[in-house]
């Protein structure tokens, strides 16, 4: 194993969000800190409590889980897309190291830094709302896996994009809208029946209500099931990673 | 592979390339089949026009494009099968400027290094970076350097993990005189050090000036490799041909100068000259010819298949 390489690239990306700090961490904190003003403080004090939670902390591991997968998603993008666009692949390609050891790099240095921005978010709401966190240890779980899983997921992205707008249009056209309906600001059970059928198809919808599970208590859909959705997706970023590499698509002529 | 050395002693080959074809993925056939064998501690020149394959082979080496067919060995280790150890010896400093552009000169070197799985090491850092005068600059980004300077850079990335075969791409290709001579004391010290060189480019002039072979690519084939010397002996030949108004049996003795022969059907004379020497010598043999009371009656000069080679490469150096 070429360590050293994974950790050259590791800390290389996060320099890179060292130089970008004001559009790589505040930017998010400032957009999820309006997100509780708006929906937390002023429409939520008109709102009933869901299952018992009162509207503002309900929302809470709905937005964290968002916050996290837009970064992870464009994070990891960004990562490995700017070297195919200036060129510096070359010294990935040609440098004793593996697609294991690139895509621990890039995608450890992706997942990281979306944890610490969830990490930013739930200090700042709590300055918002009162929170509570029963199940702490499967709380740090999904955070963990859902970043890692959606950074392989943008890592696949930028590789496959060809452009800035093919960059773009994933997170926009599919993650966000994928996010806003996967049940950040409602519970799905005040959905009439047959969207709450179609809103089980929305994966996002499964890890928001297993990670709402580790705060309250209180989930749409069984935890387990959250789970293997997660497993699910994670594994088949990585089997689509691997036929990547393998096959040196879009990295080699 | 082996190459008999002056010595006698066989030398194992540091880059065997065997059958070596590229079809990129449009259909575009850029390398046919190409034989090649890099000697340990040899300066190479591969020498051939626009598009005849040069980057597209070097990729292949390096690992950047993938070969269509053929194998490529790296000190007997094939480049797919022990990639680890074929790479960690080889530096690539590529035709295009790809640098990003907001990191530091220093940090740039040391990110190289960290790729190839090296422990950092400060002080062979700052000996690269002096060698190439860049010492001055390790603060400074990449994107304050000038061209040149940023090249330089790219050369020192390259030079980070100390490989042991160097490929320059285009080295030469806007870089000033000054800096031209620069490069060229960098690549002598690696070659002093043993390792071994192999660098592209459009002109003979420069692939004379700093190469120990030549290999001449063209169209996707290399059509020709020859130690640089050779090669300069038997480039700028001409032949001259003279048609005689007579038979002859044999060259008369008066006319009898080294390079002149008579054709089969003895109806012609043949005449090898170089142009690049100081006298070609056909003054002479014009003047004995009339002495001697031959006479001709038609006269053509003839390049050598050689020289045709060259026609483009040379005429792109002015
Ligand atoms: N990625 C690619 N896809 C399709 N064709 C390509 C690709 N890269 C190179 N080619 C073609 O392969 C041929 C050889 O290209 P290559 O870059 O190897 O030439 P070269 O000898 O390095 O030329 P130059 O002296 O201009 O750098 C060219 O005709 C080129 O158009
Ligand atoms: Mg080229």
């Amino acid at each position: 194993m070429n360590w050293r390489g994974a950790v050259t690239i590791y800390k290389a990306e996060m320099a890179r969000t060292g130089r970008t700090l004001m559009q790589s961490v505040l930017a998010p904190v400032i957009s999820t800190s309006l997100y509780f003003v708006v929906f937390g403080a002023a429409i939520g004090s008109r709102m009933e409590s869901i299952d018992g939670v009162g509207y503002g902390a309900f929302i809470v591991p709905g937005l964290v889980m968002m916050m996290i997968l837009m970064q992870s998603v464009s994070n990891a993008a960004i990562g490995i897309y700017f070297p195919k666009f200036n060129g510096t692949v070359y010294e990935l390609l040609s440098a004793p190291i593996s697609a294991l050891e690139i895509v621990i790099g890039f995608v450890g240095a992706a997942a990281t830094k979306s944890l610490i921005l969830g990490a930013l978010v739930m200090v700042t709401a709590a300055f918002f709302v009162p929170m509570e966190i029963q199940h702490p240890l499967a709380m740090i779980a999904f955070l963990v896996m859902t970043s890692v899983t959606f950074s392989l997921f943008g890592f696949i992205i930028g590789i496959w994009a060809d452009n800035f707008e093919q960059l773009n249009i994933v997170p926009m056209l599919i993650v966000t809208p994928l996010t806003f309906l996967g049940g950040s600001f409602y519970s799905i059970s005040v959905l009439p029946p047959f969207w709450q059928t179609v809103t089980l198809f929305n994966p996002v919808v499964y890890l928001i209500s297993g990670f709402r599970w580790s705060f309250y208590g209180v989930s749409d859909v069984d935890i387990g099931i959250s789970l293997a959705a997660i497993a699910g997706f994670f594994a088949l970023c990585v089997v689509i990673v691997w036929r990547m590499f393998k096959t040196g698509y879009r990295l080699k002529t | 592979m082996t190459h008999e050395t002056p010595s006698g002693a066989a030398e194992p080959a540091v880059l065997t390339i065997k059958g070596v074809s590229k079809t990129y993925a449009g259909g575009f056939t850029a390398l046919k089949s190409v034989d090649l064998d890099i000697k340990k501690g040899e300066i190479f020149a591969l020498l051939g026009p626009n598009g005849a394959g040069k980057t597209t082979l070097i990729g292949i080496v390096c690992g950047l494009v993938k070969a269509t067919t053929g194998k490529v060995a790296v000190f007997g280790h094939d480049i797919d099968g022990d990639y680890r150890l074929t790479r960690s010896r080889i530096g690539l400093v590529p035709q295009e400027m790809s640098i990003d552009m907001f990191t530091k000169v220093a940090d740039a070197v040391a990110y190289a290094r960290g790729l190839f799985g090296k422990p950092s090491d400060p002080a062979w850092v700052e000996k690269v970076l002096r060698d190439l005068s860049l010492w001055d600059k390790r603060n400074e980004q990449l994107r304050t350097l000038s061209g040149g300077m940023k090249r330089r850079v790219m050369i020192a990335k390259a030079l980070s993990h100390d490989p042991d075969i160097l490929f320059l791409d285009e080295p030469t290709a806007g870089v000033d005189v000054e800096l031209r001579q620069g490069m060229w004391q960098v690549v002598e010290k690696l070659r002093q050090r043993g390792k071994t060189i192999i660098l592209t480019t459009h002109y003979i002039q420069e692939a004379e000036e700093m190469a120990d072979r030549v290999g001449v690519i063209r169209q996707g084939e290399i059509v020709l490799v020859e130690e640089t010397a050779t090669l300069m002996a038997k480039l700028g030949r001409k032949q001259l041909t003279l048609q005689l108004a007579e038979r002859l049996d044999a060259v008369p003795e008066a006319l009898a100068v080294e390079g002149l022969t008579l054709s089969e059907s003895g109806d012609a004379l043949h005449f090898d000259y170089d142009t690049r020497a100081d006298r070609t010598g056909i003054t002479t043999l014009l003047a004995n010819l009339n002495a001697a009371g031959v006479s001709v009656r038609d006269l053509e000069t003839r390049q050598s298949s050689l020289e045709e080679i060259f026609v483009d490469l040379v005429g792109g150096a002015s």
